[in-house]
Order: structure tokens, then C-alpha cells, then sequence
């Protein structure tokens, strides 16, 4: 049967319609031969088909042939999510030798399928989502993607492990790379670190000579002490305002010596040394630890005599050959341009003051996971001995698992690094003091290469394991065993009673969280959180280093808890997209920008303020607004609130929207 | 029978004040007489419909309704007018948007009638009259359920948009009737640009507008010069078609909105309301609230002429497209 001829009114509409079955995804609940059957009654309507899988090969061949054999020029699927099949679509689309824009794509999968229960509301849904983009489709035109050339540079925010990981793996391939980190040195927390789990490798070994590396690599333009405070463009070409913070050392000067540190005015220690978890004191002038990259000294201007105002004879300054010392130092800025940006900007420790119950702060024995990192190093404060304030070595120590994670009080998600961390810490402390050590535990989560082996090698090494979430810390003693000692009240869940046991020392092995500035730095790059904070993947399984925003990566901590292998993977994946994008050399920009119909617009100035991405400028001669389309990102803020209908963006014409809608309704 | 072109006047649910505009072409309006026949004009000459239905179908070259259609008369008359008439033209706001009196579509027929025959404060109707359309053998027109514009009921070729128009578009729009040079069918006689491309004030309208609280005309001093909306009162002219010569604004007043939307917009009520509300400058909901609390009726300032035309939905659900 011959069908109607049916127009947008400058040429014959012939629609084809696919819907998928996504197995029993959407087949199970939709009736997809029944939504077919009723689009292929519509008008405009040529071909309507179901079929298994149309992502597959074979179902893009249908949609490729099709265009062929029926001379179809507009392709509508009915599937899952734009996000994931979109361009999929547009590209068989295209193959099939129609311009890809003639596509729309309908999510019965997401927004239908997977949310309702009742089959045949679920169908009716479906079958007037169709018809909305039946009715939309034929108004759409050919559209054309533009194409711009791609900074050949990566801007590295954030000098922990996943940052070094990704500059490395950058400049390995030649590119060219700005590490930014705030902190005086890279090297971010795997610097705290003593050992690594579940290899017990010392983590400066591992971690140092990479430092060093990025330190003296010519690719990499490491910027430590400063900080990324504005960030614009688009993918391929970013600019970004970078904030150097005063050390009052002229950098280019000091070859680290520590002279300086040597002769300050203070003989000890006059400030909480942040490095050691304030378990010690530094000079106001000083370098945060000895491999310290780059290996420049700070003065601390809080802490420092001559910068509060006092009088100081200033002997740091006299003791420098070089004159590198700079009291006058201002912060400066710089001014970058970059293809593509990695945030590595990682993780902050669960504040154990936030469970009051275990007494953090109001018992000296009781530490925090990274605290005792720090003693049991021998770098550290004390030279590796584990030892309490007080001097004494503990005989008795209690790791207290969970605390800030898997917690509705605090925080819910596991933090998954902490049950071999605690692991690690009691084999460490064990071997240090020969104490006896408790790990109260909810469940052990000891998922990953050889965690399981190092679990079972604690269990026989002796150490002790109580199921069961702690209740409270406290120094109240009951009985004669306990005077003097901090008791861990918990119920054990295995045995089925409450035990107090009384130790020497409390390690709290405090969960990860979102850095507390996370969502500035969402802010400033243009990429969302999950509800938690840290931020959010394109795709959890498809896109798990991807951004919202095109040509942003993220990698580490900073996009959840993870340990050092899955940061460095994730760190490396992140550096093989960034070089991906770079090699190719350019960007196509999506064509569902906005833009301005000259002719109708007054130059009233409404958009202009609106635009988020100050893509909109007025044409002061012509009296008209302007549309920068490689700024424009599409959102339609503009095209909303032009009050004379002047703005149009392709895609979201009126005449599209309101088809979609009048259709969508048509039968409510 | 006159060898000049027979033109109609009429009028329909509307103030008087669109027939003012005929007067105020002033000595103009000697020219046009001389050039045409007029076969109807209720307010100033004595003619009957029984005399436009002695006409032949198409005799007269145009014909202006001005007002909304409210009744049935209104809508008889809309569709013999359109029969009888080469050219139908819209006069003014109400034929071409609703006008004024489709600000009642925001209420059903019978609230009207109970507030305006019973609780109205100068109601004196002790017998709880209410008007009825026929009573022995005297009819009267029937009152519909909702307000339409002219060309909701019947095709309209061109419209005179304003309240009323202004005399220059009136007079541009008869001679190039008269002269055959008429613009494609379905136009709006004047600019397809809005108020403030004539604005004389948008020099001083700052690029990032930030209206803490709108303000109302009546309560506030206004600066000539400046930009309005800059001033914080509610001008409508962004959302609103020029080519009134910005009397309003000359007149030292924000625009209503008579001119109606330009030829891409839908609905003038939301482009406006989303232009100026996306203007507001507040960081919170109470600030919205606060800087909203000067626009005491939002359908009397955005849809002021123009709810007829609307989407919004009305509060009696009729066809509102019932062309002949």
C-alpha cells in the first residue's frame, strides 16, 4: 500500500521508527510490537519496526538500509538514554546518507521501562513519547558540527598520586603539562604513608623518585603552593587563572639548602607541623618534609616573627647565600591555556571529632588511622616508634574500624580503603611494640589483589579481630584491670554479648570524605557531585573518569574512596583521554548552540546578563545581540528569555518543542 | 452604484477608544473620504445589517473590526463582515489578542455573572436579576463562555495592533490598502521588532539588570530618562512590538504591552513574565517573594491584552479556533 504523502511544508516527511527491546530491559514491560504497530499508523510514518538490540550491528544496518530501500529522511529510535546511544544512532543515521540531526532518539528505557510497573500504562507512555518525537522529528534540519583545534597542553590539578600518575603518564607521550598543587610539595596523602598495603612496599620508595621525576621534567611545569581560581572555555581550549601564594622565597633563587631553617630565630619548633598530623612543631620557615618536592622552603607567614610585625634580626635571611629570602613577596598569577583538565584534587580524612563517643580530643591515647601512620614511620615524629604522648609504649592497642563511614550519623558510603589500612596498621604496631592489638570490625572488606592472602597472614600473626561496631570509648573504669586504661565498650557479634576491653591506645580508622572546598572546585570546572560530594562520572561503568563537561577528567579520591592501584589506574585512564583528545587534534562542537535572528532582536539586552557562560555580547553598531557559538553550550537560557522570540537553538526551535508537546498530549 | 472602493467599520466587545483612533487621523481622515465609500460605521453612521447582507459576497474591499467576541451577535456579524469583505483586518488589541476584556477568561460565565448582577459593591438587585437571551418573542445575543480574538473565530488578513493604533499605522495601512501594496496575508501592520529597538531610553539599560523589587507606577516618582525596567517598574516593552511611537514611554509610563508579541513568540504573557522574572535580583525565595510582591496581579500585567491568545489554559475549556 502506497503511503499518504505527508509534509513539513518544503518536502515529503518519511519517518522511520525503531524500538528496542534491550532484551527484556524495555521488552519486558513495554509492548514494543504494540507501540510499532501504533507508529507506523502515524502521519509521516514509513517504516515502524522492533527489534532486539537496535544498538547492535544488525540494528543499525536496519536503520542503514532502510534509509535506503524507503528513502527515509528522518530516524527515530525509542531505546535507552541519549546519553548512551545517541551518537550511536546519529552515526547509522549518517551512514545511511541523511544528515545525523534528522535523528531524535526517545528514552523508553530509563524514563519508561526501568521506573513503572504497570504494563500497559508503561506502553501508552511509550507509544505518546513517540508520537512526541514523530511529531518533532520532521521539523528538523540538517545540521553541521563545527570543528576546533585542541590546545596541545593539560592543566593537573591537585599533586597527589593520581596527579603525578596522570603527568607522567602525559609528559611520557611528549605533552606538555601544569601540575597545579596547593600545598607547599606534591605528593599529597601517599606521602603520610609508611607502608602500602597489602605488599607492606615503603611508600616514600615507590612515591619519591616519581616526585623527583616530575620535579626535573621538562614537560611538566609544576606549580606547587598555588591554586586554580578561574577556569573558562570549552573543551580543547580552556584558560585557567592560576594563584601563586607568597613563600617569601624567590623560588628560582633557593636550591634548598635549609641554611635558612638552620638559622631561624627559633631554635624549636614554634607552630603544629601539619606533615606529621601537628604530632610535632616546626619552624615558621621550613620544608614540609625532607624529599619534599619541589624542594623549596616556605616561610609561614602566621608563625614567622618579622611577617606578623615584630622585631627579628631576621638571621634566616642573613644565613642565605643566595639572598633568596623575600619578605616582600606578593602572590602572582598566571594566565594558561590548555587543551584538557585532570582534577586530582583528592580526598580529606572523616573528622574523629564528629563521633564524640570515642573520645577523640578528650583522651590523649586516642588516635587518628593517619596519626599513627605518622608514628610509625621513621620519618616521622617520634623515629618510627610507636609511642603514646606520654612517652610509654602501649601493651594494648584497639583499631577501630568504620569510624565516619557506614554510619547513618555520619557518613553512609563505605570508604573501602580503611579495612586494610587498619590491617596494615595493626601488622606495623605489632611489629613495633609487640602489643597486642584488637581490629573491631563490621564486616572485613578485603576485596582486591592479594587483600585477602594479607588478611589472613594478620589472623596469623596473632592478632585479634572483634565483630562488632564500638560504642564508646571511655576511661570510667568498672574493674581492677581497667584502671588506667582507655576500655572499648562494643557487642561482640559473633559471641552475642557486650565485652569492655581496657587498652593503652585507640586508633580510629577514620573514613574518607569530599575535600571540604569540593564544591568550589565543582563550581569553577563546571562538573557535578553526587550527594555526597565527591564528584560525579559521566558514566559509573562507561564514562568512570568522564565529566559532565566535556574535556574535564577526574581521577582518585576526589571522585570517591579508592585505594592506590584503582587511583593510579584511574589516574592513567585519565591521562590516555586527555592524550586522545589531544591527538586528535580537535574538537567537534555539538551544533545545538543558540543563535540570534538579527532581524527580530532589539537589542534589548535581556540575555546578555543571563548567559552563564558570558557567551553573549551586544553588537553596540548593529544594536543586536551576538551569540559567540564556540562559548554557547546550548543551555537555552537565552532562547527562554528573549522576550521577542529572537534567540533560536538548533534542535529546541519552538516549532520542535511544540510538535513534541501537542503530540505528547494529544490523546491526554 | 460609486465606482469607490466600499470600506466597513465595526466593533465588537471594546471600549470606544479604537473608534477614537479613526477621529485622530484628524484632517487625514478627509483624504480617506474622499477615496472610499463607507457601507458601515455604527458609532458615526446610520447603516443596517440588512444593508451589508444586500451586498454581494466579497464587495467590500476591507473591512476593520475592532473588539473582542464575546457574544453571538459579535460572532454573526464576524463571520457576515468576513463573507462580505475582500480584506478582514483586526483593529486594535482586543480584535487582535483578546484585549482588555479577555482578562475575564481568567473566570467562568457564571462567577461573572454572580459578581457582576450580585455581589459587585454597587449592585442594588434585590430581585436577583440576571439577563436571559430570550424572553417571549424578544431575543438577545447569547453571552459565550469565554473571550476570543477576531481571529479565533473567523480568517483575518492583516491586523492594526495597539489600544488603540496609532493614527501614522492606521493611515500607512489605508493607503497601502488603497494602492493594492499590500504586505503577505496574515501580517501584522507594524514592526517585527520590539518596543525598546525605539526605545529612547535603552542607552541607560544596563547590560545585567538586577530588580530587587518591582516597583508600581502610581507609588513611585520615575525618572524620565532612564531606562525603566532599570527603575525597577514592570515595562513590558522588551516583550512587546514596536511602531506605537513609544507614547507610553514618551509619556514618562512602562509599557502595557498593547502592541502585542512579535510574529516568533507564542505566548507574549510567558516571554514577558520570563524575561523581567529572570531580571530579578535575589538570592533566595523570600527576596523572589519580596521583589514580586510589586506586581500584586501577574495575569493583569503580563496578559494584560493578550490572554485570549494565550496557552494558558481558561477556566471554561472551549474550542477557542472555531473558524468559519
Amino acid at each position: 500500500m502506497e503511503h499518504e504523502v505527508h509534509t513539513n511544508g518544503k518536502e515529503e516527511v518519511r519517518i522511520g521508527f525503531y524500538i528496542c527491546h534491550c532484551g527484556s530491559n524495555i521488552g519486558g514491560t513495554i509492548d514494543v510490537a504494540a507501540v510499532a504497530d501504533y507508529v507506523r499508523t502515524l502521519p509521516g510514518v514509513v517504516v515502524s519496526k522492533d527489534y532486539k538490540y537496535m544498538c547492535s550491528n544488525a540494528g543499525q544496518d536496519m536503520i542503514v538500509e532502510d534509509i535506503e530501500i524507503n528513502r527515509l529522511n528522518r530516524i527515530v529510535v525509542a531505546a535507552c538514554s541519549p546519553l548512551l546511544h545517541e551518537k550511536t544512532f546519529r552515526s547509522a543515521t549518517h551512514k545511511g546518507g541523511i544528515n545525523p540531526f534528522f535523528f531524535h532518539m526517545v528514552n523508553i528505557r530509563e524514563h519508561g521501562s526501568w521506573v513503572h510497573e504497570d504494563k500497559a500504562l508503561a506502553t501508552e507512555k511509550a507509544k505518546a513519547v513517540a508520537r512526541g518525537a514523530v511529531g518533532r522529528v520532521r521539523f528538523h534540519k540538517a545540521l553541521e558540527k563545527r570543528k576546533e583545534p585542541v590546545t596541545q597542553s593539560v592543566l593537573i590539578v591537585g599533586g597527589g598520586i593520581a596527579g603525578i600518575q596522570a603527568a607522567q603518564t602525559l609528559s611520557n607521550a611528549g605533552k606538555k603539562v601544569y601540575l597545579v598543587e596547593r600545598e607547599p610539595t606534591i605528593g599529597g596523602h601517599m606521602a603520610l604513608f609508611d607502608k602500602t598495603f597489602p605488599t607492606l612496599d615503603c611508600a616514600a620508595c615507590i612515591l619519591t623518585p616519581k616526585m623527583t621525576d616530575i620535579g626535573s621534567d621538562p614537560n611538566i611545569t609544576l606549580w606547587s603552593y598555588a591554586e586554580v581560581v578561574d577556569v573558562k572555555g570549552y573543551v580543547g581550549n580552556f584558560t585557567a587563572q592560576i594563584r601563586h601564594k607568597p613563600r617569601y622565597i624567590k623560588e628560582d633563587l633557593c636550591v634548598g639548602c635549609l641554611d635558612c631553617i638552620d638559622n631561624c630565630v627559633f631554635k624549636q619548633g614554634n607552630t603544629d607541623d601539619e606533615f606529621n598530623q601537628s604530632l610535632s612543631k616546626r619552624k615558621p620557615v621550613y620544608i614540609p618534609f625532607p624529599q619534599a618536592v619541589p624542594k623549596l622552603v616556605v616561610i609561614d607567614p602566621e608563625a614567622c616573627t618579622h611577617l606578623n610585625g615584630g622585631k627579628c634580626e631576621q638571621s634566616c635571611a642573613t644565613a642565605c647565600e643566595r639572598d633568596a629570602i623575600d619578605f616582600n613577596q606578593k602572590e602572582s598569577f598566571d594566565d594558561i591555556e590548555v587543551g584538557t583538565v585532570i582534577v586530582t584534587t583528592g580526598f580529606k580524612t572523616f573528622d574523629a571529632a564528629r563521633k564524640p563517643l570515642y573520645g577523640y580530643g578528650r583522651y590523649d591515647n586516642v588516635y587518628t588511622a593517619l596519626e599513627v601512620e605518622r608514628l610509625v614511620t621513621s620519618s616521622g615524629p617520634t623515629g618510627g616508634e610507636v609511642v603514646l604522648r606520654d612517652g610509654r609504649r602501649p601493651k594494648t592497642v584497639a583499631i577501630v574500624h568504620c569510624v565516619g563511614s557506614r554510619d547513618h550519623q555520619t557518613n553512609r558510603w563505605c570508604s573501602r580503603v580503611c579495612c586494610m589500612y587498619s590491617l596494615k596498621l595493626a601488622h606495623l604496631i605489632k611489629e613495633h611494640t609487640g602489643a597486642e592489638v584488637f581490629n573491631f570490625y563490621i564486616d572485613m572488606r578485603c576485596a582486591g589483589k592479594g587483600y585477602e592472602e594479607f588478611y589472613e597472614r594478620l589472623l596469623e600473626e596473632g592478632n585479634r579481630f572483634v565483630r562488632g561496631r564500638v560504642a564508646e570509648v571511655t576511661d570510667v573504669p568498672v574493674s581492677a584491670e581497667e584502671e588506667g586504661k582507655l576500655v572499648v565498650k562494643v557487642e561482640d557479634s559473633l559471641a552475642g554479648f557486650v565485652r569492655r576491653i581496657p587498652v593503652d591506645m585507640v586508633v580510629l580508622s577514620t573514613g574518607l570524605e569530599p575535600r571540604q572546598d569540593a564544591s568550589n572546585v565543582r563550581r569553577m570546572f563546571n562538573i557535578s557531585c553526587s550527594s555526597e560530594g565527591f564528584f560525579l562520572e559521566r558514566h559509573p561503568k562507561l564514562a568512570p573518569i568522564s565529566t559532565t563537561t566535556d574535556g574535564v577528567f577526574i581521577a582518585g579520591c576526589c571522585q570517591g574512596p579508592k585505594d592506590i592501584p584503582d587511583t593510579v589506574a584511574q589516574a592513567g585512564f585519565a591521562a590516555g583521554e586527555a592524550m586522545a583528545l589531544l591527538d586528535k587534534g580537535f574538537v567537534e562542537m555539538e551544533p545545538m548552540t543558540s543563535f540570534v535572528n538579527e532581524e527580530l532582536c532589539s537589542g534589548c539586552k535581556t540575555c546578555i546578563g543571563l548567559c552563564p557562560f558570558s557567551a553573549i555580547t551586544r553588537d553596540d553598531a548593529k544594536e543586536v545581540a551576538v551569540i559567540n557559538p564556540v562559548l554557547c553550550k546550548g543551555c537555552g537560557v537565552c532562547v527562554a528569555a528573549c522576550p521577542s522570540g529572537a534567540i533560536t537553538q538548533n534542535l529546541f526551535e519552538d516549532c520542535e518543542i511544540f510538535a513534541e508537546i501537542e503530540e505528547v498530549l494529544a490523546h491526554a | 452604484m460609486s465606482e469607490k472602493p466600499k470600506i466597513a467599520f465595526y466593533w465588537c466587545a471594546s471600549c470606544g477608544g479604537c473608534e477614537e483612533s479613526i477621529v485622530d487621523l484628524a484632517e487625514d481622515i478627509l483624504e480617506v473620504a474622499k477615496l472610499v465609500e463607507i457601507v458601515l460605521w455604527p458609532v458615526a453612521m446610520d447603516f443596517k445589517r440588512k444593508d451589508i447582507e444586500a451586498l454581494a459576497d466579497g464587495e467590500i474591499v476591507a473591512t476593520m473590526i475592532n473588539g473582542a467576541i464575546r457574544t453571538s451577535e459579535q460572532e454573526e456579524m464576524a463571520h457576515l463582515l468576513r463573507r462580505k469583505s475582500r480584506v478582514l483586518i483586526a483593529y486594535g488589541s482586543c480584535a487582535h489578542t483578546g484585549g482588555i476584556p479577555s482578562l475575564a477568561n481568567q473566570f467562568s460565565r457564571s462567577e461573572l455573572m454572580k459578581y457582576v448582577y450580585h455581589d459587585a459593591p454597587s449592585v442594588d438587585n434585590p430581585e436577583s436579576i440576571e439577563p436571559v437571551s430570550a424572553y417571549q418573542s424578544a431575543t438577545l445575543p447569547v453571552f459565550r463562555d469565554v473571550v476570543r480574538s477576531l481571529d479565533q473565530v473567523v480568517s483575518v488578513d492583516y491586523t492594526l495592533p495597539g489600544c488603540a493604533p496609532n493614527p501614522a499605522l492606521v493611515l500607512a495601512a489605508v493607503r497601502a490598502l488603497l494602492s493594492g501594496d499590500l504586505p503577505p496575508k496574515g501580517s501584522v501592520l507594524a514592526p517585527d521588532v520590539s518596543l525598546c529597538d525605539a526605545c529612547p531610553r535603552i542607552g541607560s539599560k544596563p547590560t545585567e539588570l538586577s530588580i530587587e523589587a518591582f516597583k508600581r507606577a502610581h507609588l513611585h516618582p520615575i525618572d524620565p530618562d532612564q531606562c525603566l525596567l532599570a527603575q525597577g517598574f514592570a515595562c513590558l516593552g522588551p516583550a512587546t512590538r514596536s511602531g506605537c511611537g513609544e507614547r507610553c514611554i514618551r509619556a514618562n509610563m512602562p509599557c502595557t504591552g498593547c502592541f502585542g508579541p512579535l510574529s516568533s513568540v507564542r505566548d507574549q504573557g510567558a516571554k514577558a513574565l520570563s524575561a523581567l522574572t529572570s531580571a530579578i535580583g535575589a538570592d533566595s525565595e523570600d527576596e523572589i517573594d519580596r521583589a514580586l510582591d510589586g506586581i500584586p496581579d501577574p495575569v493583569g500585567t503580563f496578559y494584560r491584552y493578550g490572554l485570549a491568545k494565550s496557552m494558558l489554559r481558561r477556566k471554561v475549556d472551549l474550542a477557542t479556533t472555531t473558524k468559519n
